[in-house]
């Protein structure tokens, strides 16, 4: 054993006079940071292993604990930051690759935040939501080129359609990744609020099929959980060739996550690693995507749209356009802020590129190859707020998918340590004491409010457009103006400056 | 009548129920510092957290349709209220031979530290409307409702 060079991240505090020695923060904390002595009668903190999740903070009945940033300071050096250094230190101690979980904290543009939404002023009404009714239904999958009709019926047969009582849905996480109590909380939102939630390529547990109509089930480069029941349990299929957190590679599921029900349910062996493979080791091509689009389609009689997520890449508008080509009824574009259960820290924080450019440039492109009807833009990474998702839709989306906010409603503190299993508010974890901390009831409750309040929200500042209806602000780039952007950004985003 | 039910699925083991029970029973029902810091005894709870983990739940006295504990009682200290239907004891009457703690199945009788004869039981925190344990619960682990046995 050598000297190790790790220095805390968190300075945890305990106000004595505060405290009733209670222990309940020795007993929550997963990571063994509080710790108490019989012979002295006395607490004691080991600063090191403290994450900064806050569930001592948060159960502590007297509000006796505080966590700070450990007040350790390198010589001020612009270059050489406190993060750079300690991961040189780590790195040199573990001789790995740094791991890290949720998406990227870097400070690269948010250009959600330099987008600005209009408003009606004298010159057209706007609307009060709560006098006059005020559509946010979305239908995702392909639309017809054009309607028939014949004597008042519609002759045209619409393709299968994923109905949405509003443009959210729950983006893909495996159960595997996330407890079953996050994935039963997740399911039952969905369900009462009339969305989406999406398995992951965690496969479908026996106590989900029940939500299966408010399911998107994922096949991706393992395959785990695919079977024929599992396809058509869902209300659409998706195919997941990468995600925002780590465009290009794969997943790794740690054998010690694999349970007997995780191992059930992904249909491997107890205790063995589930590993994706990078690549879909069948698809070199767009040639090959489509043969998989269509044995999906052909496994499930053609009832089921079927969707293609990527991550949002340099090319990503030639892509969506070949995938749009290669017959998916929806295209998932993930951005480079999307997070993951566990993902090199180096991939996560430089690999990707935002999502608000690459929405515009797909749907852009999409619409001059006049194919923008035949697939639905589905779009995640990093949507965290009601007014994100307006200004996703008005740039061209369809729907928004949320992940981090929707563990963020279950109780994630985003303390970033989802890859070491421990996580103290019985999401990102397999461990039986952990899990059973998130109640899905409550959980599921916590969720559906989101989704309720974002829904109540965004009616707000429709009717504030003088628009009643989701779809009249779909594409409608004329109701965001940019501030703060260059020109080319404003180019690729095909809005216009604020003020013009 | 109504009865505390707990989830043991949704029990995190945390024991608030236990330091919420002990801080409505002493002199300082509303402040749990001053209840933990300043009471000279801190009471029992009159609820214990059973566990072998993962499993754990918070066990109280389950007032019993037909109570051993007081039909054990040697003093009639161990009652039944008769407008609620808790099963209470009565301090002044009880003269500390525990009779009861052994007659309980459920081990929801204990021997009360603070004070020299009397046990402390669960009395449903009936001067307070839902039960402390109940009330402070972070996981809804502990339910009141409407029940038999």
């Amino acid at each position: 054993m050598t000297l190790s060079m790790n220095t805390p991240e968190f300075l945890v505090e305990r106000n004595l006079d505060r405290c009733i020695k209670c222990q309940v923060c020795v007993g929550q904390c997963a990571n063994e940071v509080h710790k108490y002595d019989k012979e002295t009668d006395s607490l004691s903190c080991e600063d090191l292993a403290c994450v900064g999740c806050h569930r001592c903070v948060t159960l502590c009945p007297t509000h006796a604990l505080t966590i700070k940033k450990f007040p350790l300071e390198f010589r001020t050096n612009a270059n050489w930051t406190p993060s750079t250094i300690n991961a040189i230190y780590k790195q040199a101690e573990s001789g790995g690759i740094l791991l890290t979980g949720m998406g990227n904290d870097k400070p690269y543009p948010i250009y959600w935040d330099h987008l600005l939404l209009n408003a009606s002023q004298v010159t057209n009404p706007s609307i009060d939501p709560l006098r006059e009714p005020m559509e946010v239904k979305t239908y995702l999958g392909r639309k017809p080129d054009k309607l028939d009709f014949s004597d008042g019926e519609l002759l045209t047969e619409i393709a299968p359609q994923v109905e949405l009582e509003l443009p959210i849905m729950f983006s893909a996480m495996s159960f595997g990744s996330i407890s079953l109590n996050a994935v039963k909380s997740l399911a039952a939102a969905a369900k009462e609020v009339g969305t989406m939630f999406n398995t992951g390529e965690g496969g479908l547990h026996q106590d989900l099929y029940s939500y299966g109509d408010n399911a998107i089930v994922q096949v991706a480069s393992g395959r785990f959980g695919v079977h024929s029941q599992y396809l058509e349990a869902g209300t659409a299929i998706e195919i997941k060739i990468g995600q925002g957190a780590k465009p290009g590679i794969g997943g790794h599921l740690p054998g010690e996550k694999v349970g007997r029900e995780v191992s059930e349910t992904r249909m491997i062996p107890e205790g063995s690693d589930a590993l994706s493979p990078a690549p879909h080791h069948d698809i070199y091509s767009i040639e090959d995507l489509r043969q998989l689009i269509y044995s999906l389609k052909e496994a499930t009689r053609y009832k089921k749209p079927v969707a293609v997520k990527i991550a949002a890449v340099h090319n990503v508008a030639a892509i969506a356009s070949g995938i749009a080509r290669a017959g998916a009824d929806i295209i998932t574009i993930d951005g480079f802020r999307g997070g993951t259960g566990a993902t090199p820290l180096r991939t996560r924080d430089n690999v990707g590129i935002p999502i608000e450019l690459a929405l515009a440039a797909v749907d852009s492109r999409l619409r001059n190859e006049s194919i923008r009807h035949q697939v639905s833009l589905v779009v995640a990474g990093s949507l965290r707020n009601s007014a994100d998702v307006m200004k996703a839709i008005a740039l061209g989306a369809d729907a928004v998918y949320i992940a981090s906010s929707a563990l963020l409603a279950l109780g994630c503190h985003m303390c970033q340590k989802c890859y070491t299993g421990k996580c103290n508010w019985g999401i990102a974890t397999q461990d039986p004491n952990l899990v059973k901390r998130l109640n899905p009831e409550i959980g599921a409750q916590r969720a559906a409010n989101l989704l309720r309040a974002w829904k109540h929200e965004i009616k707000e500042m429709l009717g504030g457009m003088g628009i009643n209806a989701i779809e009249s602000l779909r594409g409608n780039r004329l109701m965001l103006r940019g501030v703060g952007l260059s020109d080319r950004d404003l180019e690729i985003l095909g809005v216009k400056a604020a003020g013009e | 009548m109504k009865k505390i039910y707990a989830q043991e699925k949704y029990c995190i083991g945390c024991r608030l129920c236990e330091v919420y029970c002990s801080a409505v029973h002493s002199e300082y029902p509303n402040d749990l510092v001053k209840a933990f810091n300043r009471s000279k005894i801190v009471p029992t709870p009159r609820v214990k957290v059973e566990e072998d983990r993962p499993l754990s739940f918070a066990m109280q006295c389950r007032h019993c349709d037909e109570p051993h504990c007081l039909k054990a009682c040697i003093t009639g200290a161990m009652y039944r209220d008769e407008e609620s239907g808790a099963i209470l004891n009565d301090a002044e009457r009880c003269v500390g031979c525990w009779t009861c703690i052994v007659a309980c199945p459920y081990g929801g009788i204990f021997r009360d530290e603070s004070k020299s004869k009397v046990v402390a039981k669960c009395d449903y925190c009936l001067d307070q409307g839902d039960p402390a344990c109940v009330k402070n619960c972070p996981n809804g682990a502990l339910k009141i409702e409407e029940g038999g046995e």
